[in-house]
């Protein structure tokens, strides 16, 4: 305990922390630090054990696992590029359209479009999307997205069939049903952490916009945006990073199908879904390269983060002069 | 005076006042004026603000409020609040007393809440800026403001400054606007060479002057400005002060200050308001208005007297 050199100061009632104060202290300062502490042990064990298990592939296949295009359990050839770019695609096109929609609805629910009590409930509306089951989005897209796009797509590959965009006919699952999915199931995240980064907008910057006699669109485009801008790079990031390792609706909708198309109507393959639909069945080989993949996706996520957090950092250094 | 009669003479005169709405502006001054004479203890504010005759020719605003409601709130009642082209146009009174909302109301940013609601009209060279017809935002685009709390946009201390010409699709020399702005803000050596930085990475002191340089980059017709020096040091005061004086020459600048020795400094006109608890509300009305050397050395309300003398606040 800490020694009290004014212990010889007579006040009415000033004096030090009892003994159990600091015990209490010490003790909450302990169980916060331990919790941390499990947290990281947790993140580092399981990387360790994806490794330990990914190791036997890793030394069989080398990087060429990386780029090889071909996952053959016969010949026990295993490559995942592919996955990596059906990863990517789907969670990009997916980042952007609900991103776009995301952001449009918080902007709409926090720039005096709607009444506040109003708002508050198509917020929780908007909300109770993160709340259905990845499953249910698998079959409601199966069974209501995939027909309703259909004359649509047929549309677009038949008179736009030259752009490598919509090059492929829609047979079923691919990547346009998957990414629209994928958006409606991070739209609610990117939305809801918009909202608070644009509530997080003092009034006195929104005062000061319409005081240097700006439009409404001017106001929310030229200084609510910018300002609100590191709280929304948060929720691209972070919807990105669930668009990166979703799984269900994915394997349910994308179509499993191992190649590299640009076409939105092609089916192709996310590194989740693969992980999803092989490991039932993988012999012990596979198995290893399917712990390599997952590794693969752990890293690529943990890329997006990092690189998130930098332009985060970016955003606020330019925008705040903050370090 | 008790609180029943006084909250019952101000009833009759606004009735009054309400019907004389319509008639031109110098009947309803002369028959206030004679209410005054009649009753000339009263501080009452129609009466002493009808009192402080100003040339219509050289208004350049007209406040003429009759009531700011925000919801139910009785905010500011019965104010004629004539704003002066080239002059410095003071605003004084104790906490509460509506000259905020006052100054707000003359660009209307007060229809940023959606409770506010105004009786009354401002004219601004002869149109009244509350008429159905009028965009709030083309009136801010006239009347620029300054606000008490130091506000700069997230972005560069040059975007800041230069955010109303852009605004304004400004043609001429930016750059040339921008360092003229910011050196009658007295910001411009400070900052000279970091105009890429953010605007917020200022000192609150700067930021401040970063925001008087937004606001008048664009030389509005009008400068409102509300308290703007409450976060200043009194150097930084003392240049924006000087600031004020050197505008009003080609602009007009009504301001709202809690300092009676700033009034006193840059004032040419001051008009004083007060709060009237007698209702149950607390609702502000302008008590008296006139040459800021008359309000401070000869005030004609008993009110303004005590104010001035430091006895409430």
């Amino acid at each position: 305990m800490a020694s009290n050199p004014f212990a010889h100061i007579v006040t009415q009632c000033s004096g030090p922390p009892s003994a159990s104060d600091y015990a209490i202290d010490r003790a909450l300062r302990m169980i916060v630090k331990g919790a941390a502490a499990v947290i990281l042990l947790l993140v580092a064990y399981i990387i360790f054990e994806l490794g330990r298990q990914a190791l036997p592939a890793m030394l069989n296949f080398g990087p060429g696992f990386l780029i090889g295009t071909e996952w053959n359990v016969q010949d026990q050839v295993f490559g995942i590029l592919p996955e990596i770019w059906g990863t990517l695609y789907s969670s990009l096109l997916a980042l952007f359209l609900g991103g776009l929609f995301g952001v449009a609805i918080a902007i709409f629910l926090t720039q005096d479009f709607l009444d506040h009590r109003l708002s508050n409930v198509f917020r929780t509306i908007v909300e109770m999307l993160a709340a259905i089951p990845s499953v249910v989005y698998g079959l409601w897209g199966i069974y209501v997205l995939i027909p309703l796009i259909r004359p649509a797509a047929e549309w677009l590959h038949d008179s736009f069939g030259w752009l490598p965009l919509f090059g492929t006919d829609l047979a079923g699952p691919g990547m346009a049903p998957a990414a629209l999915v994928l958006a409606v199931m991070i739209l609610p995240t990117v939305a809801a952490i918009s909202v608070d980064a644009f509530r997080r907008v003092p009034y006195k910057v929104k005062e000061a916009a319409y005081g240097m006699g700006t439009t409404r669109w001017e106001a929310i485009l030229k200084v609510m945006l910018p300002t609100a801008s590191s709280g929304i790079l948060a929720a691209l990031v972070l919807g990105f990073g669930r668009a990166l390792g979703e799984t269900m609706a994915l394997a349910m909708l994308i179509g499993n199908s191992n190649q590299i198309s640009l076409s939105l109507f092609a089916p192709a393959n996310t590194l989740a879904s693969l992980l999803a639909s092989s490991f039932p069945e993988a012999g012990p080989v596979e198995v290893q390269a399917l712990m390599f993949a997952a590794l693969a996706l752990l890293a690529i996520t943990l890329i997006v983060n990092v690189v998130g957090l930098w332009v985060m950092k970016a955003a606020t250094r330019k925008f705040e002069g903050k370090a | 005076m008790n609180a029943t009669a006084e909250a019952g003479l101000i009833e009759s005169t606004l009735l009054e006042r309400n019907r004389n709405m319509d008639t031109n502006r110098e009947t309803q001054m002369d028959t206030d004026r004679d209410d005054h004479q009649s009753r000339t203890s009263t501080p009452d504010s129609i009466t002493a603000a009808a009192a402080w005759h100003v040339d219509p020719q050289q208004t350049v605003m007209d406040c003429r409020l009759n009531k700011i409601f925000y919801g139910d709130f009785l905010a500011v009642r019965d104010s004629l609040v004539p704003i002066e082209k080239n002059k410095i146009t003071g605003f004084i009174g104790p906490s509460g007393c509506g000259k905020s909302t006052v100054l707000r109301s003359l660009n209307r940013m007060n229809d940023l809440i959606p409770v506010f609601r105004f009786e009354g009209t401002v004219t601004y060279h002869g149109q009244d800026i509350y008429d159905k017809s009028i965009d709030p935002v083309l009136v801010r685009r006239y009347i620029g403001m300054v606000f008490q709390q130091p506000n700069p946009f997230s972005m560069s201390i040059y975007d800041n400054v230069a955010f109303g010409l852009r605004l304004n699709r400004f043609k001429g020399d930016m750059n040339e606007r921008v360092e003229k702005a910011l050196r009658s803000a007295a910001l411009w050596n400070e900052v000279k060479d970091k105009l890429k930085n953010s605007g917020l990475s200022l000192s609150g002191g700067q930021q401040q002057r970063l925001c008087i340089a937004r606001a008048v980059a664009t030389e509005p017709d009008v400068l409102l400005m509300d308290e703007p020096c409450s976060a200043l040091d009194p150097i930084a005061t003392r240049q924006v002060e000087e600031l004020m004086l050197e505008l009003k020459e080609n602009y007009t600048v009504a301001l709202v200050t809690h300092n009676m020795q700033q009034a006193t400094r840059v004032a040419d006109t001051t008009a004083f308001f007060s709060v009237d608890i007698s209702e149950g509300g607390r609702t502000g009305y302008l008590v008296e208005m006139g040459d800021t050397q008359q309000i401070f050395a000869d005030p004609r309300e008993k009110l303004t007297r005590e104010y001035i003398a430091g006895e409430f606040s």
